[in-house]
């Protein structure tokens, strides 16, 4: 049963991946990119949790952990840059 | 594994997965910027919650000990998205994006409009609106 479940929420992600994809290459406005990529990388997260449930090993934790921080760093600066012309001043 | 535990888990994991694609479908659809920012933020950040606590949940069961360093991913994430999502905007706000809403009021128009309001309330109020255009 769980692996069904698991088949269902990867098709699902995956669904959710493009749709973020198109926002990426289509959205207008430089904001909507950094929008797509921020909510590209929260959907990868959920990706990469559910291959650890699948695999049956605690060590996807690290990396989800990793691209959490990561991501919202990468988010961060490529705003600020929008913001001031400048990540670091 | 019992198979509540199992049902338990694929509740927490389906709900994860809907609230993702939901906020996904939301950042697709929406007509301008500042809508578009509702959907990631919210939906997608209540989705990654949802599935860690199916994760966690499995994980607990599976080894028959309690896996707390899970929720630390809901957590950072948690504090994370709103921050995000105020300097998105702000970097939006800075860009000057156009956006679609009807009512568009700055704080200037809204402050004239509340002293014409005091001085005669019978006056159309379409006047915000036009002034904004």
């Amino acid at each position: 049963m769980l692996s069904n479940v698991i088949v269902i929420c990867i098709a699902a992600l995956s669904l959710a991946l493009f749709l973020n994809l198109y926002r990426l290459i289509k959205g207008p406005t430089l904001p909507d990119r950094i929008l797509a990529l921020d909510t590209m990388y929260i959907n990868t997260i959920a990706l990469i949790v559910l291959l650890g449930i699948l695999q049956q090993s605690l060590i996807f934790f690290e990396a989800a952990m990793l691209i959490a921080m990561m991501g919202f760093v990468g988010t961060v600066a490529l705003s600020k840059y929008l913001l001031r012309g400048d990540i670091i001043e | 594994m019992p198979f509540w535990i199992e049902v338990i888990v694929s509740l927490f994991l389906l709900l994860g997965a809907f609230f993702a694609l939901v906020g996904s479908i939301g950042l697709a659809k929406l007509p301008d910027f500042f809508r578009r920012l509702h959907g990631p933020t919210k939906a997608t950040t209540l989705g990654v919650g949802g599935m860690i606590l199916g994760s966690m949940l499995y994980f607990t069961f599976l080894n028959n000990e309690l896996q707390f360093q899970e929720l630390l991913i809901t957590l950072f994430l948690f504090i994370t998205a709103p921050a995000s999502a105020h300097i998105v905007a702000k970097a939006a706000l800075h860009l000057k994006i156009q956006h679609k809403a009807k009512h568009t009021e700055t704080q200037d128009d809204a402050n004239a409009g509340k002293k014409k309001a005091k001085a005669k309330a019978i006056e159309k109020p379409e006047s915000n609106a036009e002034s904004a255009e």
